[in-house]
C-alpha cells in the first residue's frame, strides 16, 4: 500500500466506483436485506474511502474494503437512528453480530445475479422491472432512464419507489431461484434484457444516441449474465442481440428510412459481432437445451452467412421456423415462416399461409401481416390487392420509418 | 445533480407539540443534518420563520406592492429547505424521505436547472 496524492485518490475512487459500485451494492443488499439502506451504505463507504485511502493507501482489494466499510457504516446509520426509534437497536445488534461472524467471500459473484433476478421478479410490473434493472444493475440514473424511455423523471422515480416498496412488503427473496423455478424466472430476466435492447434498436422515437446506448447496455447485461449463468438461452439471447446489432448501420438511410434486409449493403455489417454471435449460436444449439432465443439467433446467423440476399439459405430458415413454432407456437412465428416459405417456394405459397392465418381471425390488427400479404400480391402482379394490403398496414403502423416505407410502396403501385 | 428540497408542514401541528416531543424532533433533525454534512450530501439548509412573518412582493404597472402572506389558504406552509447533492432523483427522494418532518409534513423535491436556457423557460409537453 502506498499513499498517493489527493488528486490521484479522487481518480482512483472514481474508477473503483465505475468498476465496482454495482457489485458492492449487490452484496450490500444481501448483507443488509434492504435496497435503500444498502444504497445509503454504499454512498457512505465511498465517502469514507476518499478519506481513508488518502491516509492509509489504497487497499489490496478495494471491493472487499468497500463491502466491509459499507456494512459497518450501515450499522452506524441504524444506531444513530435508534436514538429516536428504540426498535432499531435490535436491528443494529443483529447486523453487527452477522458482520462479526461471517467474513466469507463465496457469495460475492452470485450477488449480481441475485440482484438481476430480484429486479426482474414477475411480481413486479414489467416497466418497473426494466427501470430497476437499468438503475440497480447497470448503474444508470433515474434521469438517464427517463430520457431514454421518453418518460418524465418523476414518473419513473415513482415506479422505482413503488417497486422497492413491493420488494420489501412482499418479501421478495434476494436469491437465484432453485432448479425447479429457474427456467421460468430466467425467462423473465431475458425478456427484460431483450426489451431494453429493442427499445434501443427500433429507432421509433427519441434521439438516436440515447437509443443506441440502451442496446449497448442490453448487450453488456447479456455478457454479464452469460458470465454468471452460462445457460444455452442466455447464449441465444446474447447471440441474437449481437447479430441484430451487427446490421445497425446498414438498416436505415442517413435520413432514418428503413432498408429491408434484402436491400442492405452487407459490406456495412459488423463482421466481428457476427463472428461472436455465430459462435454463441453454435454453442447454444449444440447444448440441445436451446429455446426460442437460440432459434431466432440461428435464423439471424443464416442471414449473416449469406454474402448476398440471393444466396440466403431459405430452406434452412424455414426449417428453423418449424422448430421454433413447435417449441413456442404463435401466429407471429407462423407469419415469419410464411415469409421464408415465400422466398423458398414462391409468393403464392406464402400468400396461402398468410391467408390461412388471417382467416382464423389472427393478426388482423398486426400491420406486418397486411404488409406481407401486400408484398406477396405485388410480386404476383395482383396490384389492386397489393394496394389494399399496404393501405391496411399503413392504417395500423405506428412507427414513422415504417409508415414512410409503406407510403413509398403505395406510391410505386399507384405511379406505374 | 443538485436538488432543492422544500419542507412543508402544518405550523399549528408543530406549535401544539409538547416540549419533549419538540426536543426529540429537533435533535433528530440536527442529527440527520450532521449525517448529511459528513457524507457530503448536504449543500445548505435553513429553517424559516413563521409564515406569519412572510411578505409577498409584486411589481405591476411599475408599482411595487408588498402584502402579508401567503395566508394559510393551503393546509401546509413552507417551513424550511435543504439543498442536496445526489446521484439521481431516486437517491434524492430517499434522502428527503429520511428528513424527520416528512413523517407528518411533506417534502417537495425539485431538481436544480443548469442555469436559464436560452431557448426559453420550461419545456412544454
Amino acid at each position: 500500500m502506498k499513499a498517493p496524492a489527493a488528486i490521484d485518490i479522487r481518480r482512483v475512487v472514481d474508477a473503483v466506483y465505475r468498476d465496482e459500485s454495482r457489485r458492492v451494492l449487490a452484496t450490500l443488499i444481501r448483507l443488509l436485506g434492504d435496497f435503500d439502506l444498502a444504497e445509503e451504505a454504499l454512498h457512505e463507504a465511498f465517502a469514507a474511502a476518499v478519506e481513508q485511502w488518502q491516509r492509509d493507501g489504497v487497499p489490496d482489494s478495494p471491493r472487499a474494503w468497500l463491502v466491509s466499510a459499507g456494512r459497518f457504516k450501515a450499522i452506524d446509520v441504524i444506531r444513530r437512528r435508534a436514538r429516536f426509534d428504540a426498535s432499531l437497536h435490535l436491528v443494529a445488534d443483529e447486523l453487527y453480530a452477522e458482520a462479526d461472524n461471517d467474513r466469507d467471500d463465496e457469495h460475492l459473484e452470485d450477488d449480481r445475479l441475485r440482484l438481476m433476478f430480484t429486479c426482474c421478479h414477475p411480481a413486479l410490473p414489467a416497466d418497473a422491472q426494466v427501470a430497476l434493472t437499468l438503475r440497480e444493475v447497470c448503474g444508470l440514473t433515474t434521469e438517464e432512464i427517463a430520457h431514454a424511455f421518453l418518460t418524465a423523471p418523476s414518473t419513473l422515480a415513482q415506479r422505482i419507489v413503488r417497486a422497492k416498496n413491493k420488494i420489501r412488503d412482499a418479501r421478495i427473496p434476494y436469491e437465484v431461484p432453485g432448479r425447479a423455478e429457474l427456467p421460468q424466472r430466467l425467462e423473465s430476466v431475458l425478456r427484460v434484457v431483450y426489451l431494453v435492447f429493442n427499445e434501443g434498436y427500433s429507432a421509433s422515437s427519441g434521439t438516436e444516441l440515447t437509443r443506441h446506448d440502451l442496446s449497448a447496455e442490453a448487450i453488456r447485461l447479456g455478457r454479464l449474465l452469460l458470465e454468471l449463468l452460462p445457460d444455452p438461452e442466455v447464449m441465444g439471447l446474447l447471440a441474437l442481440m449481437l447479430l441484430q446489432e451487427s446490421r445497425r448501420t446498414a438498416r436505415s438511410t442517413a435520413g432514418g428510412d428503413l432498408i429491408l434486409l434484402e436491400d442492405q449493403d452487407r459490406g456495412l455489417w459488423n463482421r466481428e459481432l457476427i463472428a461472436q454471435g455465430s459462435a454463441l449460436v453454435e454453442r447454444a444449439l449444440s447444448s440441445r437445451r436451446f429455446g426460442p432465443y437460440s432459434l431466432q439467433a440461428a435464423i439471424a446467423a443464416v442471414h449473416a452467412d449469406a454474402k448476398t440476399a440471393a444466396e440466403t439459405d431459405w430452406a434452412e430458415i424455414v426449417g428453423l421456423y418449424d422448430v421454433l413454432h413447435r417449441l413456442e407456437p404463435s401466429p407471429v412465428v407462423e407469419l415469419n415462416r410464411a415469409v421464408a416459405v415465400a422466398m423458398r417456394d414462391g409468393a403464392d405459397a406464402g400468400l396461402r399461409l398468410v391467408d390461412a392465418i388471417l382467416a382464423r381471425g389472427e393478426l388482423r390488427d398486426y400491420h406486418f401481416a397486411h404488409a406481407a400479404r401486400a408484398e406477396f400480391c405485388r410480386r404476383l402482379g395482383r396490384r389492386a390487392e397489393a394496394r389494399e394490403g399496404y393501405e391496411q398496414a399503413l392504417a395500423l403502423a405506428r412507427q414513422e420509418p415504417e409508415r414512410r416505407f409503406l407510403e413509398r410502396r403505395l406510391d410505386a403501385l399507384r405511379g406505374a | 445533480m443538485k436538488y432543492l428540497c422544500l419542507a412543508y408542514e402544518q405550523e399549528s401541528k408543530l406549535a401544539s407539540m409538547s416540549r419533549e416531543q419538540w426536543q426529540s424532533l429537533r435533535e433528530e433533525t440536527l442529527a440527520y443534518v450532521e449525517q448529511m454534512q459528513r457524507s457530503g450530501q448536504l449543500i445548505t439548509t435553513w429553517p424559516l420563520q413563521t409564515v406569519r412573518n412572510a411578505t409577498t412582493v409584486r411589481v405591476r404597472n411599475g408599482q411595487l406592492s408588498a402584502t402579508d402572506g401567503p395566508f394559510a389558504e393551503t393546509k401546509e406552509q413552507l417551513g424550511g429547505f435543504f439543498m442536496i447533492e445526489a446521484r439521481d432523483l431516486n437517491e434524492a427522494i430517499q434522502i428527503a424521505g429520511r428528513w424527520p418532518s416528512a413523517r407528518f409534513g411533506s417534502i417537495e423535491v425539485r431538481p436544480i436547472a443548469e442555469g436559464l436556457p436560452e431557448e426559453g423557460r420550461y419545456e412544454t409537453n
